[in-house]
């Protein structure tokens, strides 16, 4: 772990891997200090925010993460419908070697987490993708992708709450209200949330 | 002037609890005249060329892909709003380049605060703070120096508040729209006595911005990262807005040059992209990025940055 400076209020914390982002998250996380204004995960690095002065609190729980063991917490469980219809279902399906029955049976029958949000709000990086769907982004990306698509790129599934342009290969869509600031959570997903997608007609 | 009695921090309860959106359908004299009196709202007759409504924005959320957003120079905001009577952290108007002309559908005291914009009343020039009765005009014309004027109501800006915060953010389009002729605000009620300043002492807009610069977290991906930002010269580029201010001139040049994942970004972060050339992000930034950032200007010096119209000379003094 090693700590970078962002500023007179901040502090990049740069680690290995997505479990250790994990780990660092969940640890800030259950600490609930109160001088904690922002807490960002992203793939290597999470970035904490403090109110002026509240650093040294933040070192001090940084001190005690054990990058090996994650915080035991009960992450909120949620379960996206999803109609796989998408346009590159079959491309997915042909890169992986398989039916697309099959590339929506390993979507569904395998566990998420959110391991970050990002690119738009509400925009919910998920990790645990089954091997054969881990697959490269389109080669052009589309200049829009409508809003409740489900997406795969590299590690990574997702859900894009608005249209946006976007490079993901696209398997279905989603109803799911995934982001509206008017609601309390506005975000369906947040960080170290567990994730299932279900196949809906 | 700056008299702080009426927004303590204990004062959290929102300027105003009543949470409409902004109403575009009372568009005909007809429609207007029909519209009880005693409505507390004033009706914008021109916005200049944005009007914006922002308050301290919703720090907080940038877990959730959320920018801060909020008014670049918060300072402003902060006295306008001690200057009728409202709480700081209220919601008020942030006019670029002026040219805003409002109409009060009830009594209310406004305030501008920011740049020396000159400020009409039914057209004659008034000094702010100052009282509009029902059906009196406000206009403002073109600051003199700066970017920004910020205009705050008694009672605030009463629209619908997102994510805790009614803050317009141009990157995400959460907020409401940039103000549209027509369009018609809600106040909330005031919650406090307006002060009784009657001299403001304008933004001063220095020629030239001499911003300290707290080196990190990426100044490894470059070499000799404090001799070049010492060395370099830049200018604010007409390509900045609420995102982020685009700075034209010397390149900066990196040792790394392999991808970075996206991390996470603060207000104030300088990043610098493949063409090497700075962009300082504001208020509205992205939460993460995938160019280093070399170093963080610090918050003091951020609001001078909402008030940097183009070609403003730039440079940095990097601090280890």
């Amino acid at each position: 772990m090693r700590l970078r400076r962002c500023g007179t209020d901040a502090v990049l914390v740069e680690v290995d891997s997505l479990g250790e982002v994990e780990a660092v998250r969940a640890a800030v996380h259950a600490a609930a200090l109160p001088e904690v204004v922002e807490l960002v995960p992203a793939a290597r690095t999470v970035l904490i925010g403090a109110r002026p002065g509240g650093l040294a609190a933040v070192r001090r729980v940084l001190e005690t993460v054990d990058l090996d063991h994650r915080v035991e917490s009960q992450p909120r469980e949620v379960v996206i419908p999803v109609v796989y219809d998408g346009p590159d279902l079959g491309l997915v399906a042909e890169t992986a070697g398989v039916e697309p029955d099959e590339v929506v049976r390993l979507h569904t029958s395998a566990s998420y987490s959110v391991a970050f949000c990002g690119f738009a709000p509400g925009f919910a990086y998920l990790v645990g993708l089954p091997e054969p769907l881990r697959q490269a982004r389109l080669d052009s990306p589309r200049t829009k992708v409508p809003a409740g698509s489900v997406g795969v790129a590299g590690e990574y599934t997702a859900a894009y709450p608005r249209a946006t342009p976007g490079g993901w290969r696209l398997i279905g869509r989603t109803d799911a209200p995934l982001f509206d600031p008017r609601r309390d959570p506005a975000a369906l997903l947040q960080p170290g949330d567990r994730v299932r997608f279900e196949a809906t007609a | 002037m700056t008299a702080n009695t009426a927004a303590t921090p204990a004062d959290r309860t929102p300027a105003a609890t009543d949470g409409t959106a902004i109403d575009r359908s009372a568009n005909t004299p007809a429609d207007r005249a029909a519209t009880d009196r005693a409505a507390r709202t004033v009706t914008v007759l021109r916005t200049g060329p944005q009007t914006l409504v922002q308050d301290l924005g919703r720090p907080g959320h940038a877990h959730l892909g959320v920018p801060p957003s909020g008014a670049l120079d918060q300072p402003s905001l902060r006295l306008a709003n001690r200057l009728v009577g409202n709480p700081e952290h209220a919601a008020g108007l942030e006019v670029l380049l002026g040219g805003l002309h409002l109409r009060a559908d009830t009594a209310c005291t406004v305030a501008v605060t920011g740049p020396c914009t000159p400020t009409l009343v039914n057209g004659v020039h008034r000094d702010s703070p100052v009282h509009l009765r029902p059906g009196d005009e406000l206009a403002l014309g073109t600051p003199t120096g700066g970017l920004r004027t910020y205009v705050a109501l008694s009672g605030g800006i009463a629209t619908a508040p997102e994510l805790g915060s009614r803050a317009t953010d141009l990157l995400s389009g959460i907020g409401p729209a940039p103000l549209q002729p027509h369009d018609v605000l809600p106040l909330g009620t005031p919650t406090g006595i307006p002060t009784g300043a009657d001299v403001l002492v304008p933004v001063q807009v220095p020629a030239e911005l001499d911003l300290p610069l707290l080196l990190g977290p990426r100044d490894d991906w470059f070499d000799d990262p404090t001799g070049q930002l010492r060395h370099g010269r830049w200018t604010v580029s007409d390509r900045s807005n609420r995102v982020g201010l685009r700075l034209q001139g010397t390149p900066l040049t990196r040792t790394k040059n392999q991808e970075l994942p996206s991390e996470g970004l603060v207000t104030g972060a300088v990043q610098v992209p493949k063409d090497g050339l700075p962009v300082i992000f504001l208020a509205d930034h992205p939460t993460t990025g995938g160019y280093p950032v070399i170093g963080v200007v610090p918050p003091r010096a951020l609001p001078l940055l909402g008030q940097a119209r183009p070609g403003t000379a730039v440079r940095f003094r990097p601090q280890g």
